[in-house]
């Protein structure tokens, strides 16, 4: 299978966040990027796919912060080829990002073949818009299917596993070539040693491919961000243990809940 | 019989096929099989390949099969298979780490636990994954002012060297604050890394990770370049261990303390300090990189002695015997392996005996036995109640106020 993995950057939440001056973006003084979750999922389930069936496995991201770390982690993993297309990633929107990776992909940097899977992540924290596999599949005129689970590949076809809200599954079977949003690999994604990643640093190559962004780079634009407001509902309790533990006691029974 | 070796330089980038060419590694090839180490081993009735068999397996070319199979999880760096080897073979130092370099490689997949471990000390350089910002937070909360070297622009005679646990956990943070406590009482001019500070990489090197231990000892040692000062110590046993008998290779030649050393040496200047009276029966654990690896029974135990009060017993096994609190070699986030393979966990083990022993504290060297003994008396019955104190917080708690 002719696998192709989209990776995002978002930023890291075991740094603290803050609002930068604007107003309408993060203070980027402390800020640092990782891999957006879903996307290591999709790493990981291309890795597993490829296992299973043999192939080669892509892995295209957009320029941020720390993504050649990303990259070469990947190529350590198993990842066959890593491309990075110098566009800054935050400057796109969701549409200009998947225009993007379209080009890229028909261009012939990707090679959409027969037995082509696109895997992007389902969706990304930093905006949960989840779209850009959904506009990608539009783009380029292919099959889609977001929130997957689980891909199994059935007579040259693939069955997947969608996940609905309230612990709902469904089961599609999906002809080549698709995309597919993957949530969650059918695995943890697997640990790569230190040692190795250092070692593809020296040995392996990032290739970059020149796409020019649309013109229309943003559909949407941040009128403000804000950390959430405190609504002062909550109610706090002081005292000794014993005096606390006696009055949360009386409150539950005076609310009815034991 | 139990024997310390002392730490030897060994190449970097050792691997199992050069290793065979050197004194040391020749050596293991001289082993009697006489199953010392299993017999010793904490965990060797759980292992398929204690050491013994892995030498074996070594001998008759079929150590493949050993980096298949997850006998070495159970390893905990105890080095008390390496104290014990009558042949001298440097197990712990040698062997094992390299076997265990292969098993993670060549394994599928390793606990989700330690993964995580792993992981986050690449990248936030501390195990709780912790932001790399927030290491020197703790520092107003101690009770004398802590210099940061970045901001004290000047030699210093000690530099300490904090660690993760002591730096990022509230019951870590006691046995820095009692670290901070004593040096200014003995009127010592100390300063810390702050955040520019990053794990050691003990367990990186005894876990599995050459790679994450080297991407750590490279980072550490530039910013012990950056500074000068006369001598290096640190409150964290693994610590001690690495910079003791990794570092060296990488060009490390500070003199290193562990905090309890440094403390022994000014026992006559501490004595009259302590003042406080604590009416404490005291039994001391030695920890595996003090005890076992370094040879360093004594000064805790004398400083334990030099408390007014204080008495001290013995665990049934103690010095060069003592069990393991299960935490070195990655032990430390293993817990939830050894449960599902229905393994005891050793620091339940260790605070029976120390139960045993009526006493009122389990003294302990290492930033990881709070933890772990103190998780271990939540679940181990026992009726008269029984605190885990670092020395240095026993130390503290005397001096008074």
């Amino acid at each position: 299978m002719n696998l192709i993995v989209l990776l995002k950057m978002v930023p890291d939440t075991v740094e603290e966040l803050n609002v930068a001056s604007d107003g309408k973006s993060l203070d980027s003084e402390y800020l640092r990027f990782k891999l957006n979750d879903p996307d290591e999922h999709a790493l990981e389930e291309a890795l597993l796919l490829k296992e299973r069936v043999g192939g080669k496995v892509t892995v295209v991201a957009l320029d941020a912060p720390e993504v050649d770390d990303v990259l070469f982690m990947a190529l350590a993993k198993g990842a066959d080829r890593a491309v990075k297309i110098p566009a800054d990633q935050a400057s796109l929107g969701t549409v200009a990002t998947a225009r993007m990776f379209a080009t890229f992909l028909a261009s012939g940097g990707g090679q959409i073949t027969p037995d082509t899977l696109v895997l992007p992540g389902s969706q990304a924290i930093d905006d949960l818009e989840g779209e850009v596999a959904a506009y990608l599949g539009e783009a380029l005129s292919l099959p889609y299917v977001g929130v997957v689970s689980s891909v199994s590949p059935v007579n040259g076809k693939v069955v997947v596993l969608k996940e609905f809200s309230g612990g709902m599954r469904g089961e599609y079977e999906v002809t080549l070539p698709a995309v597919l949003g993957i949530q969650s690999a059918e695995k943890p994604p697997r640990y790569v040693p230190v040692a190795k990643v250092r070692a593809v640093m020296k040995s392996a190559k990032i290739e970059t491919a020149d796409i020019a962004p649309p013109e229309l780079a943003k559909a949407l634009v941040v009128e403000r961000m804000y950390k959430p407001e405190a609504a002062g509902r909550a109610q706090m309790l002081e005292g000794t243990p014993e005096d606390i533990a006696a009055r949360i006691a009386g409150l539950l029974t005076e609310r009815g809940i034991i | 019989m139990a024997v310390l070796l002392e730490p030897e330089l060994e190449q970097k980038g050792s691997t199992l096929e050069t290793l065979l060419q050197t004194p040391d590694g020749k050596r293991i090839l001289t082993c009697i099989q006489c199953g010392t180490c299993a017999g010793t081993c904490p965990y060797g009735e759980y292992m398929e390949f204690p050491p013994r068999r892995i030498i074996n397996m070594l001998r008759r070319g079929r150590i493949e099969e050993v980096f298949k199979s997850d006998s070495m999880l159970r390893c905990v760096a105890c080095y008390a298979c390496m104290t014990k080897c009558p042949r001298g073979i440097r197990l712990s130092d040698i062997l094992l780490p390299l076997v265990k370099e292969q098993t993670l490689i060549n394994h599928p997949s390793i606990p989700a636990e330690l993964q995580k471990t792993l992981q986050n000390t690449l990248r936030y350089g501390n195990p709780m994954g912790e932001s790399s910002r927030k290491r020197v937070a703790w520092k107003v909360t101690a009770p004398v002012p802590v210099p940061v070297m970045a901001e004290l622009q000047r030699p210093v005679d000690v530099l300490w060297f904090v660690e993760c646990y002591t730096a990022y956990y509230g019951r870590g943070q006691d046995n820095s604050r009692a670290t901070a406590k004593l040096l200014n009482a003995l009127g010592i001019d100390f300063a810390i890394l702050g955040n520019e500070e990053k794990c050691a990489g003990d367990c990186g090197q005894l876990t599995w990770e050459s790679g994450l231990f080297e991407t750590l000892t490279d980072y550490n040692m530039e910013i012990f370049k950056k500074y000068k000062f006369n001598r290096l110590i640190t409150g964290d046993a693994h610590a001690y261990n690495a910079f003791r008998i990794r570092y060296p290779m990488y060009g490390f030649n500070y003199r290193v303390d562990h905090t309890h050393m440094l403390l022994a040496e000014k026992l006559e200047q501490l004595k009259p300090k302590l003042t406080k009276k604590l009416n404490y029966t005291v039994t001391y654990h030695d920890s595996c990189c003090l005890g076992r690896r370094a040879g360093m029974y004594d000064e805790p135990r004398a400083l334990l002695r030099a408390i007014t009060g204080v008495k001290l017993v013995e665990m049934v096994h103690n010095h060069a015997n003592a069990i393991c609190c299960g935490g070195g070699g990655g032990g430390m986030w293993l817990d939830t392996f050894f449960k599902s393979k229905n393994m005891e966990r050793l620091s339940e083990r260790r605070v029976k005996e120390a139960i045993a022993t009526g006493a009122d504290v389990l003294a302990v060297s290492c930033p990881y036995e709070i933890f772990r003994f103190e998780d271990a008396l939540k679940v181990i019955p026992h009726e008269k109640p029984m605190i885990v104190r670092d020395v240095v917080e026993l130390l503290a708690e005397s001096l008074g106020d």
